[in-house]
Parts: C-alpha cells; structure tokens; sequence
C-alpha cells in the first residue's frame, strides 16, 4: 500500500545506536546540517538568569539613593512580605480578592459562552445583538463604575459586577467567532449525516469553537483581574486593591509594591493555567500548529 | 441487463435550476442545472457519473443525499422516495472532512452515535470496518497523523458504517496523487466486492470511470442531461488499470466517452 506512511520509522538515528559513532571516533562530516526543533539552548537560560539578577541588583542600589517615600527596592520589599504574611493580612486580602476573581470569571465566562454560541449560530441573534456588544465592548468599562456603585453600592455585588462585565465581552466575542469558524464542510457532514440540530451542537459546533473559546478565557482572565483592582480602589475597599490603597495613604511604599507583586503572580498563573487547559482540552489543535 | 435485479436507487426526471443572483444591478438570471434526468442503479452495482465540469455530476449526486432540493422529479432509494439527507444514503466526501478532535475509530463511528448506537457496538463496528479498508493498524490515530490516502479510507469507512443502502461517492480520489489513486481504485474495488456494496460514484477521470464501474452515465452541460449510458463488458474480476488500459475494448470504450463528452451541442457549435 503506497500510500501509508511507515509506522514508527526513526525521524533520526540517536548516536549511541550507532556501533560506529562511539565517543572520539565519530564520522560525521562538518557538513551535516541540523533540522528539526533546536533544543532550548542553555546559553538562553543563562542570559535570562544572569539579567534577572542584574536588574535585581541595580534595583537596590539605585532604590537605596532615593527617597523611601518615592520607590522602594527589593530587601525592603521583601521584608514587607514577610512582616504581612506574617499577619495573616496577605492571605486574608488575597482570598478575599480570589473569591471575587473565580466566582465573577466562572459565571461571567459561563454566560458569555452560552450567548457567544447563539450569536455565532443564528443570524437573528447577531444582528439583535452585535451593535450593543461592539458598543459596550468599545467603552472603557471603568467608566461605568460609578453607575455600579449606584446600582449595587459598595458591597461584594458591585465587585462581582464588574469583574462579569469586564470578562465577559472577549469571551463572548472569540465564543462566537469560533462558531463562525467552524468549517462549512463540517457542518455539511453533519447535515449529509442528518444530523439534528442538537447533535450538530455538540458534536461539531462545540468542539471545533472549543479553542477559540480558550482563547477568550486566557483574554478574560487578564481583564477579570484588571475587573478585580479597579473594583477594590473604588467600590468595596477589600482585598489586595485596599492593601495598595492603605499602605499608599501611609506612605508605606515597600508594603504597598507587596500585593502588587502577588497581583503579577496571580495574572502569570492564571494565564498558564488556562494555557494548559487549552493544550489538554484540544491538543490537535497545538499539534497543527507545529 | 436483467429487469429483474433491485432496484437501490431510482432517479426519475429529475431538473434543478439555480436562481443566480444579479450583480451591480443586473436582474436575477436563471441557470438550469440538470434537465429531466432519469436513471436506475441495482444492487451491488458500481454507476459512474461523468462528464465535463459544469454538466451538474456533483449537484446530481448532492440531490440525491438530500443536500440540495430539486425543482422536479423523485429519488427513491429501496422504493422510498426521499427529499432530506437520511442515513440510508452514505456520502464520501471528495475532501476527506474528517473531524480533527476524533481518531480514526471516532470518525467512523460519527452516523452510529447520531442513531444513538450503543458505544460498544459502534466500536465492534468502526473496528471492523477499518480492518475492511487497511487501517487496522491506525484505529487511534487523529487525522492530521494520517496521509491523504489514510484520510479518505476512513472517509469511505465512516459512509458504510451506518449500512447505507447506496453509497454516493463524490469525486473521492481527485486530491490524491496518481499512485495512491490507484491502490485506492483497486482497494475500492475489492472493498465493494467484499461487502457488497451499491455505489454511485462520481469521476471526471474517464480511465477511473470505466475501471470501476459496471455502468458509466455520460452527462452533457447545460443543461445537465444524460447522453448515454454505457455498459462496461468487463467481469468484477479485473486486471490492474496500467494492463486495463492496454486491451483494445478498454481504448475503444474511451475513446466513445471522450467524443460524447467533447461533442458540443449545437448552440456552441453556432457560438464558434
């Protein structure tokens, strides 16, 4: 059969499969070219490494010239780290900041996916709805908060509110361009195959936006957290967004960079996490892009 | 041919004209497609529709899935008339439309999960079937792993999953390079033989036409009509294509074909 590919056929021959090639003895021409992926140097690693700690470095002596009150630098801060982990005041912010976060981003993600679907699948539904979307998706949603405060005051609800509308919109948006995407010969096999409506959903539909649909969460999980802060300044004062606003009126700055940091980590993991979702949930589509 | 064969499939005067649409102003314009076709094809029977591009082979062969409505006439399939896609009919893509999330096993098994097949019998089945057409050793693999030709075997395995009365073939060997179109010819051939399957197979490659077929149907364009239908002497039995198309019968048999087909009809003939 010409037309089958050799099964587990070595794309390259590793050295010490070679009787020949032993170490000092080895024939390879100068020649020989590399293909393929080139590994990860180490030379990389280092340079990263070694940049780090001069950017590490040059900070603190440079923080130690300036006024406390302006800029701080890395001992200090880390001082700071340990004083509030010690207190348990760290924790108690950062779980009261994930709580929004995770309850807003799943419920927000949730409903942007349900009417992102509609919106890619029925014209109706899109042109009801596009102009408002792309409307509301243009304003600088800050501008709202006030109305928020308005609507549902101070409390958790306002927080909630704001990190939901700030997910929403780039969930929605990829959700339903990747129903548009979906390849017109695969729903045509499902129409051949006469399948419902309901089977075209979920076994078409679904699955083919299914990457695009992560791409909207990795989006709106950058924006929820934004969501998160902006709500902490300016509505209810809790969590990490009040962290930096209190020690800001106490002219603490090295206490004040410490919840900023973990904000950095916290947006590093997230966005890895749904990374790795990504990869796991549809990995054919990162093997198709290699 | 003996009457008293099944009839699988009946074509019976069917037309299809497509409205298209007038550009910058222009009134609609009507285009016949195909013009009170009529034909039948019996059971384990290979039919080739061929023609030029444009003659309407592939709008016949999707009227016939249900995918496009015709204007007049009726498809029966086993003496049911049919107007929407059912799964008695089996489509075969001409590209392989294979769903990239699924393995090869998952692909075959689609029609059987949408008539809600118990999951051990469909994989009894997929399994089966994939041995039928080579891909034993494959079961597991997505499609971006297989090649070209992998890719429409299990194309063709999925349409005879869901035992299709008919099987609609539509041009499914056109992307594939000239060797793997032969083995997969030749793989088709044994295939059918194997499972005794009906199959209308749609080709603009003549020598694949009348290597295949028991029977080619020679379309002329515009509209859409059949010019003959012709029967091809060989047994099921036959030779590879590069001998069959050494013997004189095969040659006098093309050359037939290609006249029909580049034999313009009249309203050309006064254009030139």
């Amino acid at each position: 059969m010409l037309d089958k590919t050799i099964p587990h056929a070595p794309d390259h021959v590793l050295p010490s499969a070679d009787p020949n090639a032993t170490a000092g003895s080895t024939v390879v021409p100068d020649t020989v070219e590399e293909i393929g992926p080139a590994p990860r140097s180490n030379a990389t690693r280092w340079i990263r490494l070694a940049s780090i700690f001069i950017v590490l470095i040059g900070w603190e002596l440079a923080g130690r010239q300036v006024n406390p009150l302006f800029m701080s630098y890395p001992s200090a801060i880390a001082t700071s780290a340990m004083r509030l982990i010690a207190s348990g005041e760290l924790g108690a912010a950062l779980l009261e900041s994930l709580k929004t976060l995770l309850v807003g981003f799943v419920v927000s993600s949730a409903f942007g996916i349900c009417v992102g679907l509609a919106i890619g699948r029925y014209r109706t539904v899109e042109a009801a709805t596009d102009w408002v979307i792309n409307a509301l998706y243009a304003t600088p949603l800050v501008a709202i908060v006030p109305l928020v405060t308005l609507w549902f005051g101070l409390g958790f609800q306002a927080k909630l509110f704001i990190v939901f509308i700030m997910t929403l919109f780039p969930v929605l948006i990829n959700t339903s361009a990747g129903v548009r995407n979906v390849p017109a010969q695969l729903i045509e096999l499902g129409n051949a195959f006469a399948a419902n409506e309901w089977q075209i959903f979920t076994k078409i539909i679904l699955p083919s936006a299914l990457p695009y649909m992560m791409t909207g969460l990795r989006l709106g999980i950058g924006r929820a957290i934004i969501g998160m802060v902006v709500a902490e300044f300016f509505t209810a004062i809790t969590g990490l967004g009040a962290l930096i606003i209190k020690y800001g009126n106490q002219y603490d700055t090295a206490s004040m960079f410490v919840p900023i940091f973990v904000l950095m980590l916290l947006g590093i993991a997230l966005s890895v996490t749904v990374k790795r979702m990504e990869d796991w949930i549809a990995p054919w589509k990162a093997r198709q892009g290699d | 041919m003996a009457e008293d064969r099944k009839v699988k499939l009946a074509v019976q005067n069917v037309s299809k004209t497509f409205r298209v649409r007038g550009t910058m102003g222009e009134s609609d314009s009507l285009l016949p497609v195909l013009r009170n076709l009529s034909f039948d094809v019996y059971e384990n029977e290979i039919v080739s529709l061929i023609g030029e591009s444009g003659c309407g082979k592939t709008t016949l062969l999707r009227i016939v899935q249900g995918l496009i409505r015709l204007d007049a006439g009726t498809i029966r399939v086993d003496g049911n008339a049919v107007g929407v896609p059912g799964r008695d009919r089996g489509f075969v893509f001409q590209q392989s439309s294979l769903l990239p999330w699924r393995t090869a096993r998952q692909n075959v098994e689609f029609g059987l999960e949408l008539s809600g097949v118990p999951k051990r019998e469909r994989g009894e089945k997929s399994r089966e079937l994939l041995k039928l057409v080579g891909l034993a050793h494959a079961t597991e693999q997505y499609p971006h792993e297989l090649s070209g030709g992998m890719q429409q075997r299990v194309n063709l395995a999925r349409a005879m999953a869901i035992d299709p009365a008919i099987l609609l073939m539509d041009e499914p060997f056109s992307a594939l390079d000239a060797q793997t179109r032969e083995v997969l010819q030749r793989e088709l051939l044994r295939i059918q033989a194997e499972a005794n399957k009906t199959i209308l197979f749609v080709t603009h490659d003549l020598d694949e036409a009348i290597y295949l077929s028991n029977r080619v149907i020679v379309l002329g364009a515009k509209p859409g009509r059949i010019k003959k239908i012709i029967e091809i002497p060989f047994g099921r039995n036959r030779p590879e294509l590069p001998q069959m198309r050494g013997e004189p019968e095969f040659q006098r048999i093309r050359a037939e074909m290609w006249d029909l087909i580049r034999n313009t009809p009249a309203s050309a003939a006064v254009a030139a």
